[in-house]
């Protein structure tokens, strides 16, 4: 009889959500095990290259669903290694928003001001930096010019991107190759490992059992480093806590998969689902416009010609997000490079009869590739995803060896939701083709659905049993001692870029981990400084988690 | 300048052709080039590679490709009957139907409702990456050896190690007024 292994705290997933747990729990003196589905990849791994194979294949997931569609990590280091690095906080009125429950949704505990702390544990943590106009892409500086010229404001981007060492490749999505942008590689995993966690690639979780002493058994299977879809074995590691930090189009579907072993899953687990309200629209820019009319230019020849160049979104109009606008009309309307492969397809020609995602006149469109700029919108949804029964293993068949797989979640756009998008695409077009700039048109949903890199609320926070799965301490209704941290805790669309809150929420989760640990007889300790030793934000932490464990 | 020997291939070829052709067309390869419409000037899917891509067991498909081919040429049979075209002699049902048609046929296909929706979606995605991405050859080599559809978009070469760089990259001066409510930490208040 083989014997199962024991760990005191088991994560699953190593993006932000997992990795900021670890990393604390680990500190804090837990004997911590990180399951993570995807391999570690290091910088010499990341290739500029679109190759089936490369690292652009093996470090993404793309789950096709019915009506939506999730692009995440597939890696150690999760999201964080194929994000974009922008990262700024959420608007305070997040966190007072409704959405489709006709009350606050977010916990009493959390606003702006009680989260504010923790980002600034996060930004400490991750090298989070304001840009300046230098900073920032030609495309990036393109849209700040359009913004100007129709009279509104634009602003460059908060990121956590090393700027002596970014080479503006503009292949951030493949990992990237010169250590410039900050992922969790650099920072919450190695102090993690640092303190004894142990990280294990290709382990995909698959359910939990109950198990007599309260603690819970973790079942995985062992997946093939190359072809996904293959097993390589499987096993089971028994726990005193659970943290679940799969991301928000993963975790739901293990939990549910758990449902006939642990009993009862909260009502809100697989529900909610949000894609953050994101659309992307595509602009062909008029050369000669630009020149003319926002009086830009590279050279005496070039007057844009940029769109490959740069570091995914450097520049956001954030003028709807304005706290008086009633809710599902505010919205941020952020440049973004998207490169060809993965977001080429969606792209619908500008005016053209349909069909516009492919034939003669997408190709004309491609030509004009280098005067291509992306607008990337994030509204507020109202929570409509559901998650259907779970497939046989992970969150998805596996269609490809890599990335492509059929998860699922189902999706159907409220009125609400196709009003927040009517509303950012039609802004879009109106700066964008003011004085003839640009020809602008919205990605189709009619091939993958709506398409999200933002999932969130599969498993959310709240006050209210019902319609949260979590207390507001991310523990899961009604099975204590599993946890959740990752995008699937935030409650709602947040109208920017989520890694920073997701980020956030997953520091402030760890006080009541511990404690929760401690309860289960672990001696485990909280009060660890950033992982680079770093402690500027950590007095406003260590007096927040104080008052609240008192 | 277009490659390589037409209508060579088995039936499944020419069909899958076709298709990638619909996807983004290309010139004909010869005058007497069926399965390319001859829609375009220059390179369209076929002639970056679609075939190869299908054919990589990467995608997952290629076990498959026999069947898409002979369930499309059902549909074109069936498109045909329904239109009152008259069939090509030898060639394959989809071959066989004018560029319009293979076109109004793949939207059918693709529209949300289509039971088969999701195949012909897939299938149409990798004629596109062939042509936007060569995902079935190393793109530094592809850029090398002059792939048609980076060409035609002007990705740029990387620097000889593979890897892309651009010392060029900003306009280098303010361009709008920030947000009145930008905090501190550069982020919305
Ligand atoms: C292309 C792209 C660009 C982005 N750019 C930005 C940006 O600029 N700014 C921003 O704020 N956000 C960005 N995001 C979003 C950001 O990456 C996510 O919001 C964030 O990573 C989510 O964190 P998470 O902890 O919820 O999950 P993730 O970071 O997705 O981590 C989940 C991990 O769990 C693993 N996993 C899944 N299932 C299992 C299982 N069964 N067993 C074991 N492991 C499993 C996954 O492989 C993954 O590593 C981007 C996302 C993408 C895809």
């Amino acid at each position: 009889m083989t014997t199962t292994e024991k760990t005191d705290v088991l994560i699953v997933g190593s993006g932000f959500g997992g990795a900021i747990t670890a990393y604390h729990l680990a500190a804090g003196g837990a004997r911590v095990t990180v399951l993570e589905r995807g391999p570690w990849l290091e910088s010499r791994d990341f290739e500029h290259d679109f190759l089936l194979g490369s690292s652009y294949t093996r470090a993404f997931d793309f789950t096709v669903g019915d009506g939506m569609s999730v692009l995440g990590g597939n890696c150690v280091g999760g999201g964080s290694m194929v994000y974009f690095a922008a990262l700024p906080r959420a608007p305070r009125f997040v966190f007072e928003r409704q959405g489709s429950i006709g009350r606050r949704m977010w916990p009493s505990s959390i606003t702006r001001d009680s989260l504010d702390p923790w980002y600034d544990r996060v930004a400490e943590a991750m090298g989070v930096r304001t840009q300046d106009w230098s900073d920032v892409s030609y495309a990036g500086g393109l849209w700040g010019a359009a913004c100007d010229h129709s009279g509104r404001t634009a602003n460059p981007v908060p990121v956590a991107i090393d700027k002596d060492a970014c080479v503006n490749c503009n292949w951030m999505m493949a990992g990237c190759r010169f250590d410039a942008k900050k992922s969790l590689v650099f920072n919450y995993l190695p102090a993690a490992t640092a303190h004894g966690a142990t990280i294990r690639p290709l382990h995909e979780v698959q359910r939990l059992e109950r198990l007599d002493d309260g603690g819970y058994r973790v079942h995985y299977n062992v997946v093939d480093g190359e072809d996904y879809r293959v097993t390589a074995g499987s096993g089971a590691i028994d726990a005193k806590i659970v943290v679940l930090a799969a991301g928000a189009g993963a975790t739901p579907v293990i939990l549910q998969r758990s449902e006939a072993d642990l009993g009862t899953m909260p009502h809100a687990v697989g529900r909610y689902f949000s894609g953050n309200g994101e659309r992307l629209n595509t602009a062909v820019v008029d050369e000669d416009r630009v020149r003319d009319v926002l009086g830009l230019a590279r050279d005496d020849e070039r007057a844009y010609e940029a769109f490959q160049i740069g570091k995914g979104p450097c520049v956001a109009n954030w003028d709807r997000l304005d706290p008086s606008l009633p809710e599902y009309s505010r919205y941020s309307l952020e440049q973004l490079y998207f490169p060809p492969a993965l977001g080429t397809i969606l792209a619908q020609v500008p005016g053209a009869p349909s069909p516009s995602w492919f034939g003669a006149d997408k190709k004309e469109m491609l030509r004009r590739w280098k005067s291509w700029l992306i607008v990337f919108t994030m509204s507020e949804d109202d929570n409509e995803g559901v998650f259907g029964p779970p497939p046989p293993t992970g969150n998805a068949v596996r269609l490809s060896q890599q990335m492509l797989g059929r998860g699922p979640l189902s999706y159907r756009p409220t009125a609400n939701t196709q009003h927040g998008w009517a509303s950012a695409d039609a802004e879009v077009k109106e700066i964008l083709e003011k004085d003839g700039i640009a020809r602008v048109a919205p990605w189709t949903n009619d091939l993958v659905g709506a398409y999200t890199v933002h999932p969130l609320a599969s498993c959310r926070i709240g006050d209210d049993p019902h319609t949260s799965a979590l207390d507001d301490r991310h523990e899961l209704r009604g099975h204590p001692g599993i946890f959740v941290t990752d995008g699937s805790s935030v409650p709602g669309a947040l109208t920017v870029n989520p890694a920073m809150t997701i980020a956030a929420l997953a520091e402030r989760s760890v006080p009541g981990i511990v404690e929760a640990a401690r309860a289960r007889g672990l001696d485990v300790t909280y009060g660890a400084p950033a992982p680079d030793g770093a402690t500027s934000g950590s007095g406003n932490v260590l007096t927040t988690a104080g008052r609240r464990s008192s | 300048m277009p490659t390589g020997a037409p209508d060579e291939g088995s039936i499944e070829t020419r069909t899958l052709e076709a298709f990638a052709d619909t996807v983004l067309p290309g010139a004909k390869r010869a005058p007497d080039d069926t399965s390319i419409a001859g829609r375009s000037h220059d390179a369209g899917a076929v002639e970056a590679g679609a075939l190869e891509l299908l054919r990589t067991p990467a995608t997952g498909l290629t076990s498959g490709l026999p069947e898409f081919a002979e369930l499309l040429n059902d549909h074109a049979a069936g498109y045909a009957a329904e239109h009152g075209l008259s069939a090509a002699d030898g060639e394959p049902p989809f071959v066989a139907l004018a560029f319009e048609d293979r076109t109004a046929l793949l939207r059918n296909l693709t529209s949300p409702g289509h039971p088969e929706k999701e195949f012909w979606v897939m299938l149409a995605l990798f004629c596109n990456m062939a042509y936007d991405s060569a995902a079935h050859t190393s793109t530094p080599e592809a850029i090398a050896a002059g792939h048609p559809g980076l060409r035609a978009m002007g990705f740029a070469a990387p620097d000889a190690d593979g890897l892309l760089r651009f010392e060029e990259y900003s306009y280098g001066r303010p361009l709008a007024r920030l947000h009145p409510d930008t905090t501190p930490s550069g982020s919305p208040a």
